[in-house]
């Protein structure tokens, strides 16, 4: 099945588009594409009349030239006849937006839709979802396009069962700075599901990272998933609920109770190098760091600041997660010192992590960042920013960043997220080194690369 | 496996009435899998059990044999270190009393560390494979690694690793280290097994795995067969 129709429409057929309730999910998806994407939009419905200006067709064989994407927004129902009608119509693909199947207990009507798709080789999204959203490209989601905060375009295609789940996490992309290649609700996936869409963003260009938001899988579904996404090359990210679901069930051995649903799904991902992401504060900092930086590292950390509470919290928090912080080496300390600014010269710290003082300067972070990004022993630098201390400038960002372009080995900043601070985080942003609101956050984005280990 | 040894599939078949495979049976399964095993041999009466004990020698260990127990240890049906005739015909008579009492397995008393090595066959994921500290504690301590087979020989060690107590594995405060080499082969011919039988096991508990510097003996194993396992009785 060619599933670039989905996402690369040049054409779109709305079924269900109404002339008389404008509020109808079809109308909102119909008006947004006609006004804000390059995709000529035809809206259909048996009973005609005109939308927008535009005259509805009473079907999809009036429509002048064949159809790339198919939403249909109608009764349950109707969906199989409309879904029939496109095939016939040579229509490439549809998203099945209508709810009304397995999730209300009508498991015969999806499976009637299936048998149909399934039949012609016609791909559809759904039911029960809102189908696929591409920055600049197509939108079927049914939400006002004045009410959705739509993040940057950028390398991160985000799968997900649930469409709330799916567009809370583009505000928080927004937020923190994440750019969207692609976002795609899957609702009920009873034809299309993570393994198809896995294997289409594998080979997709505009994709590097892909997240998924999973609640369960089909029988033996996990397994070709974690199998084919061990080969995949691209950083694979998993946001699980129903995590205690099933705990419940009497189970007779040691081994099935210890080995209950989400201990295997968890360590199933694990096993192929699947980043599972335990919340929503660890997707967004994986989501950074893995859209900056592909390559693993081993998690051997060189940390800058100028701030001793700063360094002994990164610490605790490298700790906890099992990455390392070297100690500088006497020779390499002696060097760097030599380096640094005559007032903070004296009254550094130079074990790492390395505190620099409230008399840090720009061009100490330089000195020191180029110092660890230099060492064998360290393969990411984490510099800790307190824009407050009046020797840092905003220009530090962008000088940071070229020292870790240069040096080939990730750089991972905190910054506190306000206004005032903007031009030192974008310093960071703009040349591809991830910032976080938080210490934890920029220590979750290092764990991101530790994780992100082919099997 | 299952081609050259069609005994395995035959002890399954003749448990599927239980709806899981008795440790008599599921040991012979064991052993003819390549896997070690105890000596044991099972007793109806005290005699045999005298005479069963005799042959191997003291001290043994005796189990209740009864399809209607499948936690032996939970209802008193386990005793280790019996030293002589009199101790063992006690239990003996104790083991009567006990529900569905069938005989009593009476087995040579082995040493070494108690480790789980399982398999359960998931929905989502098809057979996966526990490896983790074993004994009665096992649910408690719950230091187990868990992972999709089939496992390859890196997998086994990562498991092997993966473990909170791996320290005790590798000779703790002078004692000796388990054989790594046996226990990775041990987990790797397991893995195996369990391929083969995907479609007619639900879960295997070998626990413990008794492994020592020299050896790793399955000293107890349950295998619950697929889809009848909810009508037993525990």
């Amino acid at each position: 099945m060619d599933l670039k129709p989905l996402f690369e429409p040049r054409t779109m057929a709305v079924f269900g588009v109404s002339s008389t309730n404008y509020r109808h999910p079809a109308n909102e998806i119909f008006t947004k594409n006609l006004l804000r994407y390059p995709v000529k939009v035809y809206g259909v419905n048996p009973r005609g009349g005109t939308v927008n200006g535009q005259s509805i067709h009473r079907s999809i064989s009036e429509i002048p030239e064949p159809i790339d994407l198919a939403v249909i927004a109608v009764r349950a129902d109707f969906v199989p006849d409309v879904l029939s009608e496109c095939i016939r119509a040579k229509a490439r693909s549809a998203t099945v937006i209508s709810g009304g199947f397995a999730e209300a207990g009508k498991r015969d009507l999806q499976e009637r839709i299936v048998a149909i798709a399934q039949e012609a080789s016609f791909p559809f999204v759904g039911p029960n979802c809102l189908g696929i959203y591409v920055p600049s490209h197509v939108d079927t989601f049914f939400l006002p396009g004045e009410r959705m905060v739509k993040p940057a375009i950028g390398n991160v295609s985000f799968v997900s069962q649930s469409g709330g789940i799916l567009v809370d996490h583009l505000i928080k992309f927004a937020g923190e700075g994440v750019g969207l290649a692609k976002a795609i609700s899957i609702g009920n996936k009873a034809l299309l599901g993570e393994l198809d869409l896995l294997d289409y963003l594998a080979q997709d260009p505009a994709t590097r990272v892909i997240v998924f938001y999973i609640e369960g899988f089909g029988p033996n579904e996990g397994r070709a998933f974690v199998q084919n996404a061990g080969k995949c090359g691209k950083p694979i990210i998993v946001l699980k609920s129903g995590k205690s679901a099933g705990g419940s069930r009497a189970v007779s051995s040691h081994t099935a109770s210890l080995a209950g649903d989400y201990a295997s799904f968890s360590a199933a991902l694990s096993q192929y190098g699947i980043v599972e992401a335990a919340n929503e504060l660890e997707l967004i900092s994986f989501c950074e760091s893995l859209s900056a930086y592909a390559k693993p590292i081993q998690g051997r950390v060189g940390i800058v600041t100028v701030s001793g509470g700063h360094g002994a919290m990164a610490i605790d928090a490298c700790t906890a997660h099992g990455i390392v912080v070297p100690a500088l080496p006497e020779d390499v300390r002696e060097a760097l010192r030599k380096n640094l600014s005559p007032s903070v010269r004296e009254i550094a710290s130079l074990a790492n992590p390395i505190d620099l003082t409230g008399s840090g300067i720009d061009d100490d972070f330089v000195a020191t960042a180029e110092t660890l990004f230099a060492m064998e022993e360290i393969d990411c630098v984490l510099a800790l920013l307190l824009p407050y201390i009046p020797g840092i400038t905003a220009d530090l960002g962008a000088k940071l960043s070229s020292v870790a372009t240069r040096s080939g080995k990730p750089l991972i900043a905190y910054v506190p997220h306000v206004e005032k601070y903007a031009m030192l985080i974008e310093g960071f942003e703009l040349n591809g080194a991830p910032v976080s609101p938080s210490i934890e956050g920029a220590v979750l984005m290092v764990e991101a690369l530790r994780r992100n280990r082919p099997c | 496996m299952l081609e050259s040894h069609p005994d395995i599939l035959r002890i399954i078949e003749e448990a599927r009435g239980d709806g899981w495979v008795l440790e008599a049976a599921a040991k012979q399964l064991f052993s003819l899998a390549g896997f070690a095993v105890p000596r044991f041999a099972l007793a109806r009466t005290t005699e045999e059990a005298h005479r069963f004990a005799g042959e191997i020698g003291y001290p043994v260990v005796a189990k209740i044999v009864s399809p209607r127990i499948l936690h032996k240890s939970d209802v008193g049906g386990v005793a280790v270190g019996i030293g002589n005739d009199g101790r063992l015909a006690e239990v003996f008579e104790r083991f009567r009393g006990l529900d569905g009492f069938q005989g009593v397995l009476v087995e040579e008393m082995l040493s070494g560390i108690e480790l789980i090595l399982g398999a359960k066959i998931d929905v989502q994921f098809g057979p996966m494979i526990l490896l983790g500290m074993g004994g009665t504690g096992v649910e408690i301590y719950r230091d187990v690694a868990l992972r999709m087979a089939p496992l390859t020989e890196k997998d086994a060690l990562a498991m092997i690793d993966g473990l909170k107590a791996r320290r005790l594995l590798e000779g703790y405060r002078g004692a000796a280290p388990v054989d790594r080499g046996k226990l990775t082969e041990t987990i790797r011919i397991f893995s195996s097994l369990v391929m083969e039988l995907e479609g007619r096991i639900e879960s295997i508990d070998i626990n413990p795995l008794l492994c020592s510097a020299g050896r790793c003996v399955v000293a107890d194993v349950r295998i619950i067969l697929k889809s009848i396992s909810g009508t037993v009785s525990r």
